[in-house]
C-alpha cells in the first residue's frame, strides 16, 4: 500500500468546555474511498471543518502531501489539493458552468477575464469527467446533480488530491447516483483519495474500501469495508447503553388528545397515522431529511399540509396556522430555537409572556406586575438562571435560552407539546433538567411528540416511537420493542 | 461551576444596562452641550421666540418620525410619508375653504387619505415579497403624482380661520404644534411601551419567525404599523398646510429621509427589534437644534446639509462601535 496523503493524529477541539472531537486519527491513501460514519453530533462536520481550514484545532496534527498542513485558511488548503463538495451547494446560480469552476481564479488577458480560455479549459475538464454540459450554460438551469458535477469538475480543476464528500446523493435520483459513483471510481482510478460522509448504508458498502466511525467525538473503528456486515456497523455506529440520565416515563396514559390520520404534503411526506395520548411521549425517529421537522410544523400550522386530518380531543379541526394551533392546545418548540424560538433583545419576562400576553392586560395596556409574577414563576419551575428577569434573552447559555422557551409554550397551558430536538447543541447538564421536565410535563396529564435524533435520548423517553424514512412512516414501535438497532433499520428502509 | 457562570451572567446584565442607558443619556448629553454651546456662540439663541421657533420646526419632522419608529422596530421603512404629508395637506386644503365645511371635515378627510395610504403600504408589504423599500418608493412617487393630479399642480389656498388656527394657533400662548407634538409623543410612548401590540411590534422586528411561532400575526402587525405611520404623516401634512394657509402638492419633499434621520440618530436599530419614542423625539430636537444654529451662525444652507449627513452616518456608527 502507498504512504498515506492524509494523515491525522490525535486531533481535538471542544466548544466552550463541550468536547466535540478528541484525539481522533485517520489514515487516507490515494485512490482509497473512506467512509466516514456518525450519528448526528458526533463529530463529522467539526472534524471536516477542520480538515478544509474552516476550524482551527485545539491540538493534535494534520499531515498532509508529506507535509504538515496548517489549517487556519479555506483558501490555502483548497491550493494544496483539498477541496469539499457540500451538501447545500454553493454556487452562483446566475454565473455559468465555467465561471462557477474557475470563481476566483479566472484565466486573465491584459487585465481582462479571457472567456475563451475560460470556457476552453472548463469543457476540457467536463469531458474527462465525462460530462456532457456546455460551459457556458447557467447555474441556475441545472439540476441539483448536473451542480454537483460542476462543484467536483471545480475540485478537480483545483488539482484536488482530496476530495470530501457531504452526503452527496441527498438529492439525487438513483440514475444520478450511479452516474456519480461512475465518475468517483474514475476518480479512485487516477488516485484521488476521498472522503466519502452517508448514513446511506448501502452506497457505503458499493463504494468504499475503508470505513471510520466516530461517536461522541471519538475515533470508535477504522477498518476495511469488508470486516463489516450491515447490522455490525449499526452496532458500532449507535453503540452505547442507554445512560441512567432518563427518569423513569410516566406509567399512567389517559385519552387520546391528537389523532393524525394519512397527513401528506407533496413531495414532504405521506400517510403518517398516529395518536398521542395524554401523559404520553411519542418520539418521531428516523434520519435527517426523513421528513420528521415538517412533519411537526405542518402539525403546528407553520408548514402547509394537503392531505389528511387531524383530530384533537377526538375533534376533527383544521390547522393551517400557529394560531389555529395555540388556539387548539397545541405548544411547539422548534428545532433551531434562535430561529424561531426566542425574540433575542427581549427580556427574559417579555419573552415568556410572548404567546399569551393578551391575557396580562388591563384596560387595554399590559399589566407588568401581573407578567412578573407569572414570569417568575415560570423561572422558578424551570429553575432558569438569569440575572433578573429583565435580562435580554441573547445574554443567556444555550441550555437557559431553551427553558425559556419551554417557559414561553408552558405558559399557554398546552394538552400538547411538540419538542423538535429540544436538547440541541445544549450541555449535558441542562439536557438531564429538560428529561426531567418532560418527565412531569407527562405525569401532569400533558401529551408530548419529540423527535430527536440522539437515538438514547429518543428510546430513553418515548413511550412508543413512530419511524419515519423517505417521508414515508415505516414503523410504529413500543418501548418494548425499540431498540437502537430496530429503529435504524426501520429508518434505513 | 454555577458560580463563575452567574457571576458572568450578572456582569453581562450589568454592562448591557449601562451601555443602554450610555445611550440614551449620551445622546441628551449631545443635546445639551449643543444647546449651550449655541447659547454661548449666539445670543438669539436662548431667547423664548428662538425657543418656540425651534419647537415648532421639530413638530413636524417629530410627528413623522414617531410614524417611522413604528415601522423600523418592525423591520421595515416608510420612504411614502413625504408623499402622504402632501396629498393630505392637499386634500384636506380642499376642503377647508371659508364657509364651505365644518373644521372636522377637511381634518377628517385628510386623514383618511393618510390611513388609506399607509394601508396601501401595509396590504401590499404583507400580501407580497416585495421589501417595504420598494413598495413604499413606488407609493411615494403615486402619493407624488396624485397630490399634482388633485390640485392640478397648483397651490390650494384660501382656507378658513378655523383651519389655519390647527397648526398655527395658540392656547394659553403656547403654539398648538407644540401642544399637538406633546400628546402625539405621550400616546405614542404608551402605544409602544404599554401595549400588546408595541410588544409585538419589537418582537417581529426582533425575530419574525420566532414571533410567528408564538401565535401572532404578524401581517396585521405590519399593516397596522404602515396605517400608523400613514395616519401620522397625515396629520403633519394638515398642520403644515393649516401653518402656511396652502396645500403645496410639493410639500414634504424629502421629509422622510429627515424623520428617519431622527429615527436612527435616536437609537433605533435599522434592523429592528429596538427603539424608543423618547430616543426619537430626542433625535428629531437635536437635528432641530443643530439646523436652527447653523442658521443663527449664518452658515450656508449648502454646508448644513453636509454637517447633517456627517451625523446621521456618525451616530450609526457610534451605535455599530457600542455593539
Amino acid at each position: 500500500m502507498p504512504n498515506p496523503i492524509l494523515t491525522v493524529s490525535n486531533l481535538s477541539k471542544s466548544f466552550s468546555g463541550v468536547r466535540a472531537l478528541h484525539n481522533v486519527q485517520l489514515a487516507l491513501h490515494p485512490g482509497e474511498v473512506h467512509a466516514l460514519l456518525g450519528e448526528n453530533g458526533a463529530g463529522k462536520s467539526t472534524f471536516m471543518k477542520i480538515l478544509i481550514g474552516l476550524l482551527t484545532p485545539d491540538s493534535g496534527e494534520i499531515w498532509f502531501d508529506g507535509e504538515p498542513l496548517r489549517a487556519n485558511n479555506v483558501h490555502d488548503v483548497l491550493k494544496r489539493g483539498i477541496s469539499m463538495i457540500h451538501q447545500e451547494l454553493l454556487t452562483v446560480p446566475e454565473l455559468t458552468v465555467a465561471q462557477n469552476i474557475f470563481l476566483g481564479r479566472e484565466p486573465k488577458r491584459w487585465g481582462f477575464v479571457d472567456e475563451a480560455k475560460l470556457n476552453s479549459q472548463a469543457e476540457t475538464l467536463l469531458q474527462q469527467l465525462g460530462v456532457d454540459l456546455r460551459p457556458d450554460a447557467r447555474m441556475k438551469h441545472l439540476s441539483v446533480a448536473q451542480m454537483q458535477l460542476v462543484d467536483i469538475a471545480k475540485a478537480l480543476s483545483n488539482d484536488a488530491k482530496v476530495i470530501i464528500m457531504d452526503e452527496p446523493t441527498s438529492a439525487l435520483s438513483d440514475t444520478e447516483v450511479q452516474t456519480l459513483f461512475g465518475i468517483i471510481r474514475d476518480l479512485q482510478r487516477k488516485g484521488v483519495a476521498i472522503i466519502y460522509i452517508s448514513h446511506k448504508l448501502d452506497e457505503i458498502f458499493a463504494l468504499c474500501n475503508t470505513i471510520t466511525v466516530l461517536r461522541d467525538g471519538q475515533l470508535i473503528d477504522s477498518r476495511p469495508a469488508t470486516d463489516y456486515t450491515p447490522q455490525t456497523l449499526i452496532a458500532q455506529l449507535v453503540g452505547r447503553t442507554l445512560e441512567s440520565l432518563f427518569p423513569e416515563p410516566n406509567i399512567s396514559t389517559g385519552r387520546e388528545v391528537l389523532r393524525v390520520e394519512k397527513l401528506g404534503q407533496p413531495n414532504k411526506f405521506e400517510g403518517i397515522s398516529f395518536s398521542v395520548h395524554a401523559g404520553e411521549v411519542v418520539g418521531l425517529g428516523g434520519l435527517m431529511g426523513a421528513g420528521r421537522s415538517e412533519v411537526v410544523q405542518a402539525l403546528f400550522g407553520m408548514e402547509p399540509h394537503k392531505q389528511g386530518r387531524i383530530y384533537i380531543n377526538g375533534q376533527p379541526v383544521q390547522i393551517h396556522t400557529p394560531q389555529d394551533a395555540i388556539r387548539h392546545g397545541i405548544g411547539f418548540v422548534g428545532e433551531d430555537r434562535k430561529q424561531t424560538g426566542f425574540i433575542p433583545a427581549l427580556s427574559v419576562r417579555e419573552n415568556i409572556t410572548l404567546i399569551c400576553l393578551p391575557n396580562f392586560t388591563k384596560r387595554g395596556l399590559v399589566h407588568e406586575p401581573n407578567e412578573t409574577v407569572a414570569a417568575n414563576r415560570t423561572a422558578r419551575d424551570l429553575n432558569i438562571k438569569t440575572a433578573g428577569l429583565g435580562q435580554r434573552v441573547m445574554h443567556l447559555s444555550g441550555g437557559n435560552q431553551q427553558k425559556v422557551v419551554l417557559g414561553k409554550v408552558l405558559l399557554s397551558k398546552p394538552s400538547l407539546v411538540i419538542l423538535d430536538e429540544p436538547t440541541r447543541g445544549i450541555d449535558v447538564g441542562a439536557k438531564a433538567e429538560i428529561y426531567k421536565l418532560i418527565n412531569q410535563l407527562t405525569s401532569n396529564g400533558i401529551a408530548v411528540l419529540l423527535i430527536s435524533s440522539e437515538l438514547p435520548e429518543l428510546l430513553g423517553l418515548s413511550h412508543r416511537i413512530v419511524v419515519l424514512a423517505k417521508g414515508k412512516q415505516t414503523a410504529v414501535l413500543l418501548r418494548e420493542e425499540a431498540t437502537p438497532q430496530t429503529v435504524m433499520q426501520y429508518a434505513m428502509a | 461551576m454555577q458560580w463563575p457562570s452567574e457571576m458572568n451572567t450578572t456582569k453581562t446584565l450589568i454592562s448591557s444596562k449601562i451601555s443602554g442607558q450610555l445611550g440614551q443619556y449620551g445622546l441628551l448629553v449631545a443635546f445639551l452641550l449643543i444647546c449651550v454651546a449655541l447659547a454661548i456662540i449666539s445670543p438669539k439663541f436662548l431667547t423664548v421666540q428662538n425657543g418656540l421657533i425651534i419647537v415648532t420646526q421639530v413638530s413636524i419632522n417629530a410627528l413623522l418620525a414617531f410614524g417611522v419608529t413604528f415601522v423600523i422596530i418592525t423591520g421595515g421603512i416608510d420612504l411614502s410619508i413625504g408623499s402622504i404629508v402632501a396629498v393630505a395637506g392637499v386634500v384636506s386644503a380642499s376642503f377647508a375653504h371659508p364657509d364651505s365645511y365644518p373644521v372636522i371635515v377637511p381634518m377628517l378627510m385628510g386623514l383618511l387619505v393618510g390611513v388609506a395610504f399607509g394601508a396601501l403600504n401595509g396590504w401590499v408589504i404583507t400580501r407580497s415579497n416585495v421589501p417595504p423599500f420598494i413598495v413604499t418608493l413606488g407609493t411615494m412617487t403615486i402619493g407624488r403624482g396624485l397630490a399634482l393630479i388633485l390640485s392640478k399642480g397648483r397651490p390650494v389656498s384660501n382656507l378658513s380661520d378655523e383651519f389655519n388656527f390647527l397648526g398655527g394657533g395658540k392656547i394659553l400662548g403656547i403654539p398648538t404644534l407644540i401642544i399637538i407634538l406633546l400628546v402625539a409623543f405621550a400616546v405614542c410612548s404608551v402605544v409602544l411601551r404599554k401595549t400588546v401590540l408595541g410588544r409585538y411590534m419589537y418582537a417581529v422586528g426582533g425575530n419574525e419567525p420566532a414571533s410567528r411561532a408564538s401565535g401572532i400575526n404578524v401581517s396585521r402587525v405590519k399593516m397596522k404599523v404602515y396605517v400608523l405611520a400613514g395616519g401620522l404623516a397625515a396629520l403633519a401634512g394638515i398642520l403644515l398646510t393649516s401653518r402656511i394657509s396652502t396645500g403645496q402638492p410639493n410639500a414634504g419633499e424629502g421629509f422622510e429621509l429627515d424623520a428617519i434621520a431622527a429615527t436612527i440618530i435616536g437609537g433605533t436599530s435599522t434592523t429592528g427589534g429596538t427603539g424608543t419614542m423618547t430616543g426619537t423625539l430626542i433625535g428629531a430636537l437635536l437635528i432641530g437644534v443643530i439646523s436652527n444654529g447653523l442658521d443663527l451662525l449664518n452658515v450656508s444652507s449648502y454646508y448644513q446639509q453636509v454637517v447633517m449627513g456627517v451625523i446621521i452616518v456618525g451616530a450609526v456608527v457610534l451605535d455599530s462601535l457600542k455593539k
